[in-house]
């Protein structure tokens, strides 16, 4: 449990930040809570010659929310979106999703761009995202561009991000006024990271669900969004029947691995509990 | 003048037996300021660092150092071939065999000792550890227990391949083979179970899991070249067991040894033993002349230091169609990884498993246990339990549910009609433990009341009609256990460490002029509060207020020789050596104070902190004011001062029992259990501190919770070792953590000079078969018998699927 030897930077500015992650190209790795890279070079698993703290850049902090779009610095804490109180408003499954993470003390370091970027197929904003259907602002020191949550992850820990490039921001598309959400997760203990999560965002008509978004933690290469559960959900009375469909929909995406917290069987039949359980709670939710 | 204190306010001064005294420990302990041994920091102090083994059976080619070796700050780097010539590359173990400090020419299992790095800084031994290249030949492992002894099975233990026995437990059958050990009449019980009208059987397995003490294993070794003196400062539960061996295999006379345990953060049996760290400390140290610090990680903790359990036990029990048992048969296959470090008395390889027909009238019984080395970690400590009590005691518990399921007959029912009865005792066993007192009936009865029982089964009932009915997805099972434990090892006729040393313990007091006193013990508080509860003793014993006695462990040169803490010892057999020891003081005290009032020691009588003249009270010497005496007007013939020692060598074992009572409901959606209740009667004896003992058994619930739904040190078919960090291995938070229900009856011991019998066990041990039962009883109205721990959510939900309750 004891590292190698590294640099570390602390730069002020995402330009300074930029510059250096730039500057340094593979050999850097930035650090945005560092609750998964710290682990792996105590572990010798990972040995990045130079870390780039990004704690002290201002600029990539804070919740705004505008029109039709939420923006979240990428170094926005967890602790800091659940402490936010437009966003208790407007998007309460951020703050039920992030109640869900680790613990308070990871929570006071952990940050949401962290969290998107580093392409772990445990970390539970990657799903959320996808069910939102964010998108994160990339930039580097050649410029800017923007990639959407379910175009990003490619594997695991393998990302749209290029060599010098972070996360700067998350843009959401705000939800409708009335909205039903859960985020439903299933995990042996506090602090760990989920044997099976899901996400649902649903738009209801009197007892009609005009529309669904459904998205996977864990039980994948990547977190999934689960288009065709979602889509099967639309225009259906969220029946048991249609809860089942989508069930089976969203059990069929997922190709979790066998390990302490179950079988692959298992962890699939889970990814199916959780998603008829945040449907029906978000059912229960919306207006 | 002062007005005399009455005896209410003397007696909440001595703050004696009874008391619920705060603990001492504490303002240290809770303020950061305990003296841990990563604490320690010497002049010139360096680190060590090992190279594990990536491999669970190998062969060691090669071991190249040179890249290591030329790292800024690594000083050396050790291998088995630097440590042969001083025979030291292999050291004793508690159980008679011997283990590889350093690997020599194979690794027996994956993490184990391959080299150790010394460096001047933490950080230089990781980067020297880093670069030590080591080429293997991989060899096929034996991991599956029940593979060991196949006639093909490769020989693990090349060393020891010609041995005709190991430990001095006879004939081996196998080169895979450590010892068979056997107890009970086979002829009588192989009879009953032919008899029977009823006979069950079931492999009830107990998981590998592991203590997981908060503070890891290291130590500081310091070896002082000009006087030949070795100081060693570590997490030991028994330090002069540690000085002993390390007498035995150095060249250093143990005069020259010092042992000396600070502040531990917890052992429950992991730090009973020794680790190659420890004698890696040491050799480096005599080698450099300068102090060497060696403290493990967690990973290394978790996967190298020993495990507890691995007991597969096909447990069976005969008995009549009305459910009077008549014979009990189990035999055992126990795993005891590459080498055997499991800790126990020199003459009982598997412990006391004899313990196993537990608070039953079972009149025939048969047990045998095959030890086989497999490859993985060596260990097979008692995991906050007396040695292998909690195996034995969770086989039969499991077992006498499965009967009762049999039989259609409520578990309770089964279990109220083959207690000993309170009219037995003393009670021997068909084993022949001598059981001194008890009433379990009594304890059973109050527990089944205190959580209405009979209600709660009608609960069931219903929520078993609801979820038949498709309106429920949740099961609800009720789990028992009524045990007795047996601790306080132990009498030194039946008992020894390494066939050495007896099991007795010590306690040495010497009380100052002013009336306060210093105490020293042979034993060694991992948490338990010895500081506190003690002083408690002594308190009483000799009407010293508890605050004015100091209590000392842990130092070999100044604490009286001991065997240390570990199987709920400390209070069965440090106790009574305390007890004891104070009463030699209050003798001597009464000859003086006799002296000094002028009248016959006869006349007087003792009156909690002072002796009266009988007939006469007013005329009186308080403790105190003997104290001084005893250093300056002591009657001719009598020596001056005021101390005694006392070396207790228990005629018995004390027998500890109680009852617990579980109420889980599982979802079976998704395997997920729900602790809805946990009812603990504990009885303990005598209650030295009921704070304490409350403590004890919220500690040991929440390690029996965590055994029992959660914790395994898991192998995969390669022998890599899965889940050992606390991301996998189940370390239950206040968040998971079940809230407890304790309560006790007191039926004193009646050979303990203070009745007290040892609680810091019981929890364990009673508490893995209650949560178990809790399980399998949820099942068993739908055709479960018996599914095996830990009983995770995965684990839960297969058997839900197995019997068909889940889609």
């Amino acid at each position: 449990m004891i590292p190698g030897q590294f640099d570390y930077h602390r730069p002020s500015s995402k330009q300074e930040a930029l510059q250096i992650l730039g500057e340094l190209g593979g050999d850097a790795f930035p650090l945005a809570g560092g609750h998964s890279i710290i682990p792996m070079m105590k572990l010798r698993l990972a040995a990045p010659e130079h870390l780039v703290d990004l704690g002290a850049i201002d600029e990539l902090k804070g919740v705004s929310i505008g029109g039709n779009v939420i923006e979240i610095g990428s170094m926005t804490t967890q602790h800091e979106l659940l402490t936010s109180s437009e966003l208790s408003q407007a998007c309460p499954i951020i703050q039920e999703t992030s109640a869900l993470i680790a613990d308070p003390q990871v929570r006071y370091c952990g940050t949401i761009g962290g969290n998107v970027a580093n392409g772990d197929p445990g970390n539970d904003m990657p799903g959320l995202m996808q069910c939102l259907d964010a998108t994160y602002v990339l930039e580097s020191n050649s410029g800017a561009r923007e990639v959407g949550a379910r175009d990003f992850y490619n594997g695991i820990y393998d990302t749209a991000l290029n060599e010098g490039e972070i996360v700067t921001l998350v843009r959401i598309p705000t939800p409708a006024a009335g909205h039903g959400y859960a985020y439903c997760k299933l995990k042996r203990k506090v602090g760990d990271y989920a044997t099976a999560a899901a996400g649902v965002i649903l738009n209801m008509s009197g007892s009609t669900c005009q529309s669904a978004s459904i998205a996977l933690t864990n039980v994948g290469d990547t977190a999934l969004y689960a288009a065709e559960a979602s889509d099967s959900l639309a225009g259906s009375d969220l029946g048991d029947d249609a809860i089942d469909r989508a069930v089976s929909l969203a059990e069929g995406i997922t190709s979790p691995v066998s390990d302490m917290r179950g079988s692959e069987e298992y962890r699939s039949k889970m990814a199916g509990v959780m998603v008829a359980r945040a449907i029906r709670l978000a059912a229960e939710r919306a207006s | 003048m002062n007005k005399q204190p009455s005896r209410k306010e003397r007696e909440a001064a001595l703050e004696g037996i009874g008391t619920s005294r705060k603990r001492v420990e504490d303002p240290r302990f809770t303020q950061g300021k305990g003296n841990y041994v990563d604490d320690i920091k010497l002049p010139d102090m360096v680190h060590g660092d090992f190279v594990r083994s990536p491999y669970a059976h190998a062969r060691i080619k090669k071991i190249n150092t040179e890249a290591a070796l030329a790292v800024p700050g690594v000083l050396a780097v050790l291998t088995a071939d630097d440590l042969k010539p001083f025979n030291l590359h292999y050291m004793p173990t508690l159980a008679g065999d011997v283990q590889a400090v350093l690997a020599d020419e194979k690794v027996l299992y994956q993490m184990q000792e391959v080299a150790f790095v010394v460096a001047t800084d933490r950080y230089s031994a990781a980067d020297g550890v880093e670069l030590v290249e080591v080429e293997y030949e991989e060899l096929q492992p034996v991991i599956d227990p029940f593979t060991a002894m196949d006639k093909d099975a490769p020989v693990l233990r090349e060393d020891i391949k010609d041995a005709k026995e190991v430990g001095g437990h006879g004939p081996r059958k196998h080169p895979n083979h450590i010892w068979t050990w056997e107890a009970g009449d086979q002829k009588a019980t192989d009879k009953a179970f032919k008899d029977a009208d009823v006979a069950v059987e079931e492999m009830i397995s107990y998981q590998r899991c592991h203590a997981s003490p908060m503070e890891t294993a290291c130590c500081v070794a310091s070896f002082d070249k000009i006087n030949g003196a070795l100081t060693v400062w570590g997490t030991f539960q028994a330090p002069h067991v540690v000085r002993t061996v390390a007498a035995l295999i150095s060249p250093l006379p143990e005069h020259k040894i010092r042992i000396i345990a600070p502040d531990i953060g917890g052992g429950f049996g992991n730090k009973v033993g020794v680790y190659p760290g420890y004698i890696m400390a040491i050799a480096a140290t005599v080698v450099l002349g300068i102090p060497v610090k060696w403290v493990e990680d967690r990973i290394e903790n978790l996967s190298a230091t020993a495990f507890a359990r691995d007991y597969h036990m096909k447990g069976e029990l005969a008995a009549t169609k009305d459910g009077k048992i008549t014979g009990l048969r189990c035999y055992t296959l126990a795993d005891h990884g590459a080498f055997d470090a499991c800790v126990s008395a020199s003459k009982f390889p598997a412990g006391l498993f004899m313990i196993c027909t537990n608070s039953y009238d079972i009149p025939n019984a048969f047990v045998s246990v095959d030890g086989v080395y497999t490859n993985k970690t060596p260990g097979g400590v008692a995991y906050r339990c007396s040695l292998r009590v909690t195996e034995a005691i969770y086989m039969v518990e499991r077992m006498v549910d499965i009967l009762a399921q049999k039989l259609g007959m409520d578990p309770a029912e089964l279990r109220m009609k083959n207690m000993i009865t309170p009219d037995q005792f003393p009670y021997t066993t068909t084993f022949g433990l001598q059981y001194d007192s008890g009433d379990y009936p009594a304890a059973f009865k109050k527990a089944m009341k205190a959580v209405g029982y009979d209600k709660l089964r009608k609960e069931q009932a219903k929520m078993l009609e609801d979820f038949k009915a498709g309106k429920s997805r949740k099961l609800m099972g009720i789990g028992i256990s009524t045990f007795t434990e047996i601790v306080g090892a132990g009498p030194s006729r039946v008992c020894d460490l390494v066939g050495l040393v007896g099991t007795f313990d010590s306690c040495e007091v010497r009380v100052h002029p002013t009336g306060a006193a210093i105490a020293r013990f042979g034993t060694k508080s991992q948490g338990q509060a010895h500081e506190t509860t003690y002083a408690q003793i002594l308190s009483t014993e000799m009407g010293i207020p508890a605050a004015d006695i100091e209590i000392e462990e842990g130092d070999t040169d100044t604490a009286p020789y001991g065997m240390g803490t570990w199987g709920s010892r400390s209070t069965p057999v440090g106790g009574a050596a305390c007890a004891n020891a104070a009463r030699k003081v209050r003798a001597k005290a009464q000859k003086i104070a006799a002296h000094v009032m002028e009248v016959s020691e006869k006349d007087l009588e003792w009156d909690i902190d002072t002796f009266r003249v009988k007939g006469a009270p007013d005329k009186a010497m308080t403790m105190k004011e003997v104290a001084l005496a005893a250093y300056s007007n002591v009657p001719e013939g009598l020596e001056m001062g005021l101390e005694a020692v006392e070396y207790y060598d228990p005629p018995n074992f004390t027998f500890p029992y109680g009852a617990y009572i579980c109420v889980v409901e599982i979802d079976t959606d998704t395997g997920e259990t729900a602790i809805r209740s946990f009812y603990a009667l504990d009885d303990c004896g005598t209650r030295i501190n009921p704070m304490i003992i409350e403590g004890q058994v919220h500690g040991g619930l929440t390690e029996a919770f965590a055994i029992s739904m959660g914790q395994i040190i898991d192998y995969d078919e390669t022998g890599n070792v899965i889940g050992a960090s606390f991301l996998d291995y189940f370390i239950p938070t206040a968040v998971e953590t079940p809230v407890w229900t304790t309560d006790h009856t007191v039926t004193p011991c009646p050979h303990h000079p203070i009745g007290a019998k040892g609680v810091g066990e019981s929890p364990n041990v009673g508490g893995v078969p209650c949560f178990s039962n809790a399980i399998n009883d949820a099942f068993a109205a739908l055709g479960g018998v018996h599914t095996q721990m830990p009983h995770t959510a995965p684990r839960v939900w297969e058997h839900a699927k197995e019997l068909g309750l889940v889609a």
